[in-house]
C-alpha cells in the first residue's frame, strides 16, 4: 500500500537533507499520507492508545528508577520513600502501577478486536504474530516489574512463577537456580529482575516498530473485512483523519487512566503488597495481577505440574497459530453469524477464567476452571477449524465504500469526487 | 449497528475485567467472619480531606496505646506538621520529638541515646522482627502502611462497584481497623475477635473506655478511639491523599475539556469525508 | 566461480568451515561468562551449611530455620506421628518413599519447607496441618503427611530432605 514516498520538502535545506537521509519522507509516508480505510471504528484507536501507554510507562518508569533501590533490604523502603518524600512521587508511582493495568486493558481490547474482525488472516499473519510477541514481552515486563516493590505478593508471585521452570524435565532445577542466582528468590534475583525490567520495554518498542512496519506493508483491516480496492474511494489519509480521531480516543482513555491514578489507585493492586516480603511466611492466597488471572486459572486447572505449566504456556502460544486454525474465508464477524456467537462465548470464557484465577483452588472452582480451560482450547482447536467449513457467511460488501454507503443509507460522498 | 452493540458489551466486559483483581485482593482477609461495616470517613470520595482534629486525636490514641508495641517507623516525627496531615505546629512537633530517645553515636563514635528531632523517624520498638516475636509471640506489625495492607472482600458483585465514580469505595483498610478494634465481643476471651480471619488474634483487646484523655469534648469511648486511630493510620499510610484528590480533580476537568475540543475538531475534520 | 569451486572444493570448504568454527568458538567463549554470572555467586555459596541446636524443640513441635534463604522444618515427632508415617502402604503414595528412607532418627524429621509444586512455604501450625497431620500448602492446596510426603494436591514430589547430620544428640548440621 505504501509505495515509494512522493514527498518533496518545501525548503531547500529540507530537500538537501532529504536527499541524504529521507527520514521526513518516511514519516510523511507512514503517518501523514498513509491511507487508512474510511470505515474504521473506535476499536481501531487502541493501537494509538497502546503506543501512548508504552511511552507513558517508559517515561514514568525511567524517572522512578532515579529514586528506587533494587536491594532486598531497601526496595520496599525506597518505594515508600517515593510515595512519601519524592516530589510528585505518589503520582509517578501510581501512574506507573496503574499504567501497567491500563496497558493490559488496552491490549486485551486490541486483541479481541483483532479476533472479532479477523485481523490475523492472510496477509496479516506476520503482523498478528508480532503482536503475540509484544504481548508475551508485556507479560514478562509486567511480571518483572511487579517484583520490584518487594511486598509479599511481589516475592511470592516471583517465587511461584520462577518455579514454573522447575517443571522442565532434567534441567529444570539448574535453570531455576540460574534464574534466581541462588537457592531461592533473593537479592540477586531482585537485582537482575530490575535490570531486565528496564531492558524489556525497549525490546517491546523495537517489536512495535516491526509491528507497525508490517501493518503498513499489508494495510489495515477494517470492520467490513474487505481489502482496499480503490485508494481514493475506500481510504482517507492518516493525517488529519486518523490522527485527530486517535487523539480524541487517547484523551478519552486518559480520563479512565486518570480516574484510577487519582481516585482508586490501589483498587487493582493487592493489599498484601503493602506488607514487606517475608521469605518464611507465605500469604494465604497467592494471586497474580489481574491481567494474568485467566492463565493462572488454566495452570491450576490441570492436576499435574508439568501439564499445568505446559497448558498455561500453550494457551498463549496457540494464539500464534490462529491464522491457520481459522479456516473461514470471511474475515469480519459482522458477516459470520455463528462465529460471532462463539466469539462472545470465548470472551465470557476468558472472563470466567479470570474470575476463577482469583478464587481459591478448591472444589467447584477447580471443576469450573477445567470446563472453561477445555472450552478455551476447544475454541481454537475444534470450533475455529470447523466453523470455516460449516458456517454460511452473510454476503460481504464488495468494497469498503459500499460498506460505508450501506451503513449511512447512501448519504456518503467521497471528498475526492 | 454492530459497533454500537459491541461498545456497550465491551464496556461492561472491560469493567468486569478490571475488577477481577479486587476480588483476589480482598479474598484473603474476608474469607471468614462478618464484613466490616462501611463507616463514614471525611477522607472518602472525590473531595475527601482529612479531619485534622480527628487525626490529632488518633495520633494521641496511637501514642498512648498502640505505640507500646507497634512502631511507625516509615514516618518522620516532623511529618505530623506536614500539609494535608494532622496539622500540628512546628513548635509542637519539635517538643514532641524531644520526648523520644533516638539511638545515635557521639563524636567519639560511641553509641548514645539523644532527644529526637523532627527529622528523625519514629523509633523502632524492637531491634528486629525476631526480637519482637520473642516478646509478643508474634511480631506486632509496623503501622506505617497498615491501613493499605489490610483489606477485606465485599464479594461479587459489590467489588465491581468499588471502582466506579460516584460509588467508589477505597476505605476497606480503615473500616477493617475500626471493625477489628471493636470486634472483641467475647468479654471472657480477650483474644477472640469477630473480624479477624480465624477469630484468634494475637493482640489482646487494646482499647477500653476512658483510657485516653480527649480535650476537645469527643466521647472517650472505644468506638470513638478506634475511629480516630483508623483515620490517623489512613493518613500515615497515604499522607498525600488530599494532594492526590485535588490534583485529580484538576486533571479530570482538563481532560474533559480537552476531549470535548478534540471531539468537535474531529467532527469538523471528518465532515468533508462523510 | 562454479568452475573454481569444482576444481578445488575440499580445500576451500575446509577453510570456510574452519573459519566458521573458529568464530563460533569465540562467540561461545565470550557468551559463557555472560551466562554463568547469573549462577549463585561465591557469597551465596559460602552460606552452604548451618549448625542448629535442637534441644529446645518440644515433642510435637516444629522448628523453622533458614538455610540458603529457604526455610527448613525440624520436626520433633510424637510416637503417634511416627506411627502414622510408617503405617502407610507405599502404594498409596504419589511419590513412594518409606519413612525410614527420609529420617536418620525417627524422632526427628528434617525437610526443606518449600512446597514441591511452586515453592510456597507449607503451613505446619498445630490445628492447620492438613488432613494428614503433616503440612498444608496454602497456595494450591497440597497436603503432606508426618514424613513430609505428598499425599494429595498438585505437588509432584515429597518435601525435600536436605543433607544433614547429627553432630550430637542436640546439635544438627544442615548442608
Amino acid at each position: 500500500m505504501s509505495g515509494p514516498s512522493t514527498f518533496v520538502p518545501k525548503s531547500a535545506l529540507g530537500r538537501w537533507f532529504e536527499s541524504r537521509l529521507p527520514i521526513m519522507g518516511l514519516i510523511h509516508g507512514s503517518f501523514v499520507a498513509y491511507p487508512t480505510p474510511r470505515n474504521l471504528n473506535y476499536w481501531w484507536a487502541f493501537g494509538a492508545i497502546l503506543s501512548f501507554m508504552l511511552v507513558a510507562q517508559i517515561i514514568t518508569g525511567i524517572v522512578l528508577t532515579m529514586h528506587y533501590t533494587p536491594q532486598v533490604d531497601l526496595a520496599f523502603a525506597s518505594v515508600e520513600h517515593i510515595m512519601r518524600d519524592v516530589n510528585w512521587g505518589w503520582f509517578l508511582r501510581y501512574a506507573h502501577s496503574n499504567g501497567a493495568s491500563m496497558f493490559f486493558v488496552a491490549v486485551y481490547v486490541h486483541m479481541f478486536r483483532g479476533l472479532y474482525y479477523g485481523s490475523y488472516k492472510a496477509p496479516r499473519e506476520v503482523l498478528w504474530i508480532l503482536g503475540v510477541i509484544i504481548y508475551l514481552l508485556m507479560m514478562a515486563t509486567g511480571f518483572l516489574g511487579y517484583t520490584l516493590p518487594w511486598g509479599q505478593m511481589s516475592f511470592w508471585g516471583a517465587t511461584v512463577i520462577t518455579n514454573f521452570f522447575t517443571a522442565i524435565p532434567l534441567v529444570g532445577d539448574a535453570v531455576t537456580t540460574w534464574l534466581w542466582g541462588g537457592y531461592s528468590v533473593g537479592n540477586p534475583t531482585l537485582n537482575r529482575f530490575f535490570a531486565l525490567h528496564y531492558l524489556l520495554p525497549f525490546m517491546i518498542a523495537g517489536v512495535v516498530v516491526l509491528h507497525v512496519w508490517a501493518l503498513h506493508v499489508v494495510g489495515q483491516n477494517n470492520p467490513a473485512g474487505v481489502e482496499v480496492k480503490n485508494v481514493d474511494r475506500d481510504t482517507v489519509p492518516f493525517t488529519p483523519y486518523a490522527t485527530i480521531k486517535d487523539s480524541f480516543a487517547v484523551v478519552c482513555f486518559m480520563i479512565l487512566y486518570a480516574w484510577f491514578i487519582f481516585y482508586v489507585p490501589n483498587y487493582l493492586g493487592h493489599a498484601d503488597n503493602y506488607i514487606e516480603a517475608n521469605p518464611l511466611s507465605t500469604p494465604a492466597h497467592i494471586v497474580p495481577e489481574w491481567y494474568y488471572l485467566p492463565f493462572y486459572a488454566i495452570l491450576r486447572a490441570i492436576p499435574s505440574k508439568l501439564g499445568g505449566v505446559t497448558a498455561m504456556f500453550g494457551s498463549i502460544a496457540i494464539l500464534a497459530f490462529l491464522p491457520w486454525l481459522d479456516t473461514s474465508r470471511v474475515r469480519s464477524a459482522s458477516f459470520r453469524p455463528m462465529y460471532r456467537i462463539f466469539f462472545w462465548a470465548f470472551v465470557l470464557c476468558c472472563l470466567g477464567l479470570g474470575y476463577l484465577g482469583a478464587q481459591p483452588a478448591e472444589g467447584g472452582y477447580i471443576i469450573a476452571a477445567r470446563l472453561l480451560t477445555a472450552f478455551y482450547f476447544g475454541f481454537f482447536i475444534i470450533i475455529l477449524p470447523l466453523l470455516g467449513i460449516f458456517e454460511t457467511p452473510k454476503p460481504v460488501p464488495a468494497t469498503i465504500a459500499d460498506a460505508v454507503l450501506a451503513k449511512n443509507g447512501g448519504a456518503v460522498m467521497n471528498p475526492a469526487e | 449497528m454492530i459497533s454500537f452493540k459491541s461498545i456497550s458489551l465491551a464496556v461492561a466486559i472491560s469493567a468486569a475485567t478490571f475488577s477481577l483483581a479486587q476480588s483476589s485482593a480482598l479474598a484473603q482477609e474476608g474469607g471468614h467472619g462478618p464484613t466490616p461495616h462501611m463507616e463514614k470517613w471525611s477522607f472518602a470520595g472525590m473531595f475527601g480531606t482529612y479531619d485534622k482534629a480527628q487525626l490529632q486525636r488518633g495520633f494521641r490514641v496511637y501514642r498512648e496505646v498502640c505505640s507500646a508495641c507497634h512502631s511507625l517507623s516509615r514516618l518522620r516525627i516532623g511529618n505530623l506538621a506536614d500539609e494535608g496531615g494532622p496539622g500540628f505546629s512546628e513548635g509542637q512537633v519539635k517538643a514532641l520529638a524531644a520526648e523520644y530517645q533516638i539511638k545515635d553515636f557521639n563524636d567519639k563514635g560511641e553509641p548514645i541515646q539523644r532527644p529526637g528531632f523532627p527529622s528523625d523517624n519514629f523509633p523502632k520498638i524492637f531491634a528486629n522482627e525476631d526480637a519482637a516475636a520473642a516478646v509478643h509471640g508474634k511480631a506486632p506489625p509496623d503501622l506505617s502502611v497498615i491501613a493499605k495492607a489490610r483489606s477485606y472482600s465485599r464479594g461479587f458483585p459489590f467489588f465491581l462497584l468499588d471502582m466506579l465514580p460516584g460509588v467508589a469505595y477505597q476505605e476497606h483498610g480503615p473500616d477493617y481497623i475500626h471493625a477489628l478494634l471493636n470486634g472483641y465481643t467475647k468479654p471472657d476471651d480477650t483474644k477472640w475477635n469477630e473480624y479477624f480471619p480465624g477469630n484468634q488474634i494475637a493482640m489482646p483487646k487494646p482499647l477500653s473506655d476512658d483510657q485516653v484523655d480527649y480535650t476537645d469534648g469527643s466521647p472517650k469511648t472505644v468506638e470513638q478511639y478506634s475511629r480516630d486511630v483508623a483515620a490517623f493510620l489512613m493518613w500515615a499510610a497515604e499522607p498525600k491523599l488530599e494532594e492526590r484528590k485535588r490534583t485529580g480533580l484538576n486533571a479530570l476537568i482538563f481532560l474533559f475539556i480537552f476531549a470535548g475540543l478534540l471531539y468537535f475538531t474531529k467532527k469538523k475534520i471528518w465532515a468533508d469525508a462523510h | 566461480m562454479t568452475t573454481a569451486s569444482s576444481v578445488e572444493p575440499t580445500r576451500r570448504d575446509f577453510l570456510f568451515i574452519a573459519t566458521g568454527a573458529a568464530g563460533a568458538v569465540g562467540v561461545g567463549a565470550v557468551a559463557w561468562p555472560l551466562i554463568s554470572q547469573m549462577n549463585p555467586d561465591a557469597s551465596t555459596l559460602a552460606m552452604a551449611s548451618i549448625e542448629v541446636d535442637i534441644s529446645a524443640v518440644p515433642l510435637g513441635a516444629i522448628m523453622t530455620v533458614k538455610w540458603r534463604g529457604k526455610p527448613v522444618f525440624i520436626r520433633h515427632r510424637t510416637p503417634k506421628e511416627i506411627q502414622e508415617a510408617t503405617d502407610v502402604p507405599l502404594a498409596q503414595l504419589p511419590d513412594p518413599q518409606t519413612d525410614k528412607a527420609r529420617v536418620q532418627k525417627p524422632d526427628w524429621l528434617v525437610v526443606v519447607g518449600i512446597c514441591t509444586h511452586l515453592g510456597c512455604v507449607p503451613i505446619g501450625q498445630a490445628g492447620s496441618r492438613g488432613d494428614y497431620d503433616g503440612w498444608f500448602c496454602p497456595c494450591h492446596g497440597s497436603q503432606y503427611d508426618t514424613s513430609g510426603r505428598i499425599r494429595r494436591g498438585p505437588a509432584p514430589k515429597n518435601l525435600e530432605v536436605p543433607a544433614y547430620s547429627f553432630l550430637s544428640d542436640t546439635k544438627l548440621k544442615i548442608g
